[in-house]
C-alpha cells in the first residue's frame, strides 16, 4: 500500500477517531467544477477520497450515481481526464489518499500497464474495481500490487467465513464493507449488525474496515463510525451535487459550497463516533 | 491469442474458470460470487444426475415438444436454385422460439437450490415469455426486465408475459433495449441475491451461465445433427444461424464443431450498415472488452464505454454476445458475417410466400444469409438453418415498416 494511505490510517489511530471517505463521480458535472469539489472535500473534514471512473453501463450503482456517470460522460469525461483529475488535485494536496474505483472496461481498454504506470504518476493510491472477484485478480489486482497501488475489496453480507480469507488474501489499503446486498444508494441497514459485520471481518486481517452504503447524514455517519475504522459516503454527496445544478445539469454557485457543507456535516459525525461508542 | 495450439476438441471448453481462450471468465460484483460458486456447484451435480436428466426428457418431450422437426424447405429450394435448405423447425416449440430449453433447465436448477423468486432480462420477448411460462408452470413468481423502446415494439409478448403471471418492469436507462433490461435485472439481483434466481436468456453473462445455456441449447444441434443423418444420410455442407447474445447458434453450432466438414456460420444484425452506429454487429465491427461478467467482443468507444446497438430485431438489439463464440471466431472455426434490417426484411416476406412460414425477424437474419449462399451452392450441397422463433411477435412491427395498416386501424 502506498505510504499515503499508511499514513492517514496511522494519523486517524492516534486521534482516535474513525475515517471520513468521500465519493465524488470524476467530471461530474464537468472537469472543472469536479475539481473544485474534490479540492473543497479534504477542507471540509474528508481524509480519504473515492473517485468514480464513470461507466457506461454500472451495473451495480443506484440511479444516483447512474446519472452522476452520465452527467460526467455528457461532459467528455475520459478515464484520461479522470487521471488528470488526480494530477491536478495533487498539484497543491500531497497528502490526503486517492482511491478510484469504478468498472474494469475502461481501464481494460486504455490498458493495464498504460493505467498502472499513469496512476502511479499521478500519485494515486488505491483502487475499487466492483466488477473484479479475487477469481479475476490476473487482471489487475495483482498487477496494481507490484506497482505499488493498494486493490480494496469489497466485502458484502454474503461474503461468509468461508469465502472471506479469499476475498482478504490480496486486499490491501482497506477492507470495503458493503453493508447490504444490493445497489448503492440504498437504505441503511441497523447498525447494531454492522458493528458485528466488522468485527467479523476484523478477526480475519488487520487491515481497516471501512463501511458504506446508505450513509446519508450526520447521525448515520456517528452511528455507523462508532463500529468501524471508517465511513464511505457517496450517494448522499452525488445527490447534494445533482440537487445544485441547472435545469440543463450545469453547475451553479451553490454546488461546491453544498458539498463542503454536507461533508462538514459529516465529518462532525464520524469526530463525535468514538465519544458516542464510549458512552 | 490466435496462437492457441491444435484442438482434439472444440468441444472441450470452457476451462475451470470459465474462459473460452481470454473470452469469458467470471466479472462480477462480489454479492454475486457466493452465489456464482453455488450454482456452478449445483450445475456440475445435476449435469451427471439421471434424475435431472429424466426431468429434461420429460419436460422437453411433453411440455415443450420435442424433437422439433427438421423440415425440408422444397419450394425455397426451388426457388434459390442451389444448396438443399433445411431447417430446425425451434419456432414450433411452445412459447415459439428456442427459449423454453434453457428456461427449462434453468428453472429445475432454482428449484433445486431452494429460490423462491425468478427474474429475468429480455429483448423481443421470447426471452420472457418463456421464463413467465415455466415460472407458471413451477409455481414461483417472476419479474421480467424489459427496455421500454421493446415494450413498445414487442407489445403482443408484453400482454403474453402479463397473462402468464409475470411483472413486466419497463426499463428507460439507455435506449431502453437489451443491455439496459440486463443491467438493471443484476441491480435487482444484487440486492435480492438470497431469494432469487436469475435466469438469463442467452449463452452470454458470467461463468457458469455461457456453459449451462449453451448445453441446455445443445438439443438443437444433437437432434438436428441425428435428424440429417435420417434424412439425408450425411452431415449438412453448411449451418447458418443468427446470433444476437448467441444461444440459439451456439445450440445449433456446438454438436458439429468438431466436424471437419461442416462449415457454421454466424450471423449478425448488421442494422442499417457497418458505416455508422446502427447496428449490432459485435464480431464483425467490435473489440474485446468485460460487460456483463464476461469477456467477449463488444461495441465500445475508445474510452471502454459501450455503444448502444441498432437492430430492427429486438433480440438482436445486445452490443455484446457470448463467449464461445468470441473465441469460435478468433480461432477460425465459425465465420460471423452482418446482415442488415432491409435484407432481413425481405427474407422475412420470402419464407411466408413460399414456405408458408412466418419467421421471427431474428432467424430472418439468418434466412437471409442462406438466400445469398444457396444459389452458389451445387445441388448436391445441403443447408441446415435454425429457425429459432416464429414471427407472430413481430407482425405489427414488419406491417408497420410495409406501410400495411390493420384493418380498422
Amino acid at each position: 500500500m502506498t505510504a499515503r494511505m499508511d499514513k492517514t490510517f496511522a494519523a486517524l489511530q492516534a486521534e482516535g477517531r474513525p475515517a471520513l471517505v468521500t465519493y465524488i463521480m470524476g467530471g461530474d458535472p464537468d472537469f472543472e467544477t469536479s475539481l473544485a469539489i474534490m479540492k473543497a472535500l479534504p477542507l471540509a473534514g474528508s481524509d480519504i477520497i473515492e473517485l468514480g471512473m464513470p461507466f457506461s453501463d454500472p451495473m451495480a450503482d443506484g440511479p444516483a450515481i447512474q446519472m452522476a456517470g452520465q452527467r460526467a460522460l455528457k461532459g467528455g469525461q475520459t478515464l484520461a481526464t479522470t487521471l488528470e483529475l488526480a494530477r491536478r488535485f495533487r498539484e497543491d494536496n500531497p497528502d490526503t489518499p486517492i482511491v478510484l474505483m469504478g468498472y474494469y472496461n475502461p481501464i481494460y481498454i486504455y490498458g493495464v500497464d498504460r493505467f498502472l504506470k499513469d496512476a502511479v504518476e499521478v500519485g494515486l493510491d488505491g483502487l475499487i474495481v466492483v466488477d473484479l472477484p479475487p477469481e479475476m485478480d490476473d487482471e489487475l489486482c495483482l498487477p496494481a500490487l507490484a506497482a505499488g497501488i493498494s486493490f480494496i475489496r469489497l466485502a458484502t453480507p454474503t461474503t461468509d467465513d468461508r469465502r472471506l480469507p479469499k476475498v482478504l488474501e490480496n486486499t490491501s489499503g482497506f477492507v470495503y464493507y458493503v453493508s447490504m446486498n444490493g445497489i448503492t444508494g440504498s437504505a441503511l441497514p441497523d447498525p447494531s449488525r454492522i458493528g458485528e459485520a466488522v468485527r467479523r471481518i476484523k478477526s480475519h486481517t488487520s487491515l481497516p474496515v471501512c463501511v458504506g452504503f446508505g450513509v446519508k447524514t450526520e447521525e448515520h455517519a456517528r452511528a455507523i463510525g462508532a463500529a468501524a475504522d471508517g465511513v464511505v459516503v457517496g450517494t448522499a454527496i452525488v445527490n447534494q451535487i445533482a440537487s445544485s445544478l441547472t435545469a440543463e445539469g450545469q453547475a451553479t454557485e451553490a454546488t461546491v459550497p453544498g458539498v463542503a457543507a454536507l461533508v462538514r456535516g459529516l465529518s462532525a459525525g464520524t469526530r463525535a463516533a468514538r465519544l458516542a461508542a464510549a458512552e | 491469442m490466435n496462437e492457441t495450439p491444435k484442438l482434439n476438441s472444440f468441444r472441450s471448453g470452457p476451462d475451470e474458470d470459465g474462459r473460452f481462450g481470454i473470452f469469458g471468465g467470471r466479472f462480477v460484483a462480489e454479492t454475486l460470487m457466493p452465489l456464482i460458486l453455488d450454482l456452478q456447484a449445483e450445475w456440475e451435480k445435476a449435469k451427471t444426475d439421471p434424475t435431472f436428466k429424466a426431468e429434461m426428457e420429460t419436460l422437453g418431450k411433453h411440455y415443450v415438444g420435442r424433437p422439433s422437426p427438421l423440415y425440408f424447405a422444397e419450394r425455397l429450394t426451388e426457388h434459390l436454385g442451389g444448396a438443399k435448405i433445411y431447417f430446425k423447425r425451434e419456432e414450433l416449440n411452445h412459447t415459439g422460439s428456442h427459449k423454453i430449453n434453457n428456461c427449462i433447465g434453468q428453472i429445475l436448477l432454482a428449484k433445486r437450490m431452494g429460490k423462491t423468486r425468478i427474474i429475468a432480462e429480455t429483448g423481443a420477448g421470447q426471452h420472457g415469455v418463456a421464463t413467465a411460462t415455466v415460472c407458471a408452470r413451477f409455481g414461483l413468481p417472476c419479474v421480467v426486465y424489459m427496455g421500454a423502446t421493446d415494450v413498445a415494439r414487442q407489445s403482443p409478448n408484453v400482454f403474453r408475459m402479463k397473462l402468464l403471471g409475470a411483472e413486466v418492469k419497463p426499463v428507460t436507462a439507455g435506449n431502453g433495449t437489451l443491455k439496459d433490461a440486463m443491467n438493471e435485472a443484476m441491480r435487482d439481483w444484487v440486492t435480492n441475491v438470497d431469494s432469487t434466481y436469475y435466469l438469463i436468456g442467452t449463452a452470454a453473462g458470467m461463468h457458469p451461465y455461457p456453459e449451462m445455456v449453451r448445453d441446455f441449447q445443445s438439443v438443437i444441434g444433437i437432434e438436428a445433427r441425428a435428424q440429417m443423418l435420417e434424412a439425408e444420410g450425411r452431415l449438412p455442407d453448411l449451418v447458418v444461424a443468427a446470433v444476437g447474445g448467441g444461444s440459439n447458434a451456439i445450440g445449433i453450432f456446438h454438436p458439429f464443431l468438431d466436424d471437419a466438414s461442416v462449415k457454421i456460420l454466424g450471423v449478425e444484425a448488421g442494422g442499417k450498415g457497418l458505416e455508422g452506429d446502427e447496428h449490432c454487429a459485435s464480431i464483425t465491427a467490435g473489440s474485446p472488452g468485460v460487460l456483463h461478467g464476461n469477456r467477449t467482443y463488444l461495441l465500445q468507444d475508445g474510452d471502454g464505454q459501450i455503444k448502444e446497438g441498432h437492430s430492427i430485431s429486438a433480440g438482436l438489439d445486445y452490443p455484446g454476445i457470448g463467449p464461445e463464440h468470441a473465441w469460435l471466431a478468433d480461432i477460425g472455426r465459425v465465420d460471423y458475417v452482418p446482415i442488415k434490417d432491409d435484407e432481413a426484411l425481405e427474407a422475412f416476406q420470402l419464407l411466408t410466400r413460399l414456405e408458408g412460414i412466418i419467421p421471427a425477424l431474428e432467424p430472418s437474419h439468418a434466412l437471409a444469409e442462406v438466400i445469398k449462399r444457396a444459389p452458389a451452392m451445387g445441388k448436391d450441397q445441403i443447408i441446415l438453418m435454425n429457425l429459432s422463433g416464429r414471427g407472430d411477435k413481430d407482425i405489427f412491427t414488419v406491417g408497420k415498416i410495409l406501410g400495411m395498416e390493420q384493418a380498422g386501424a
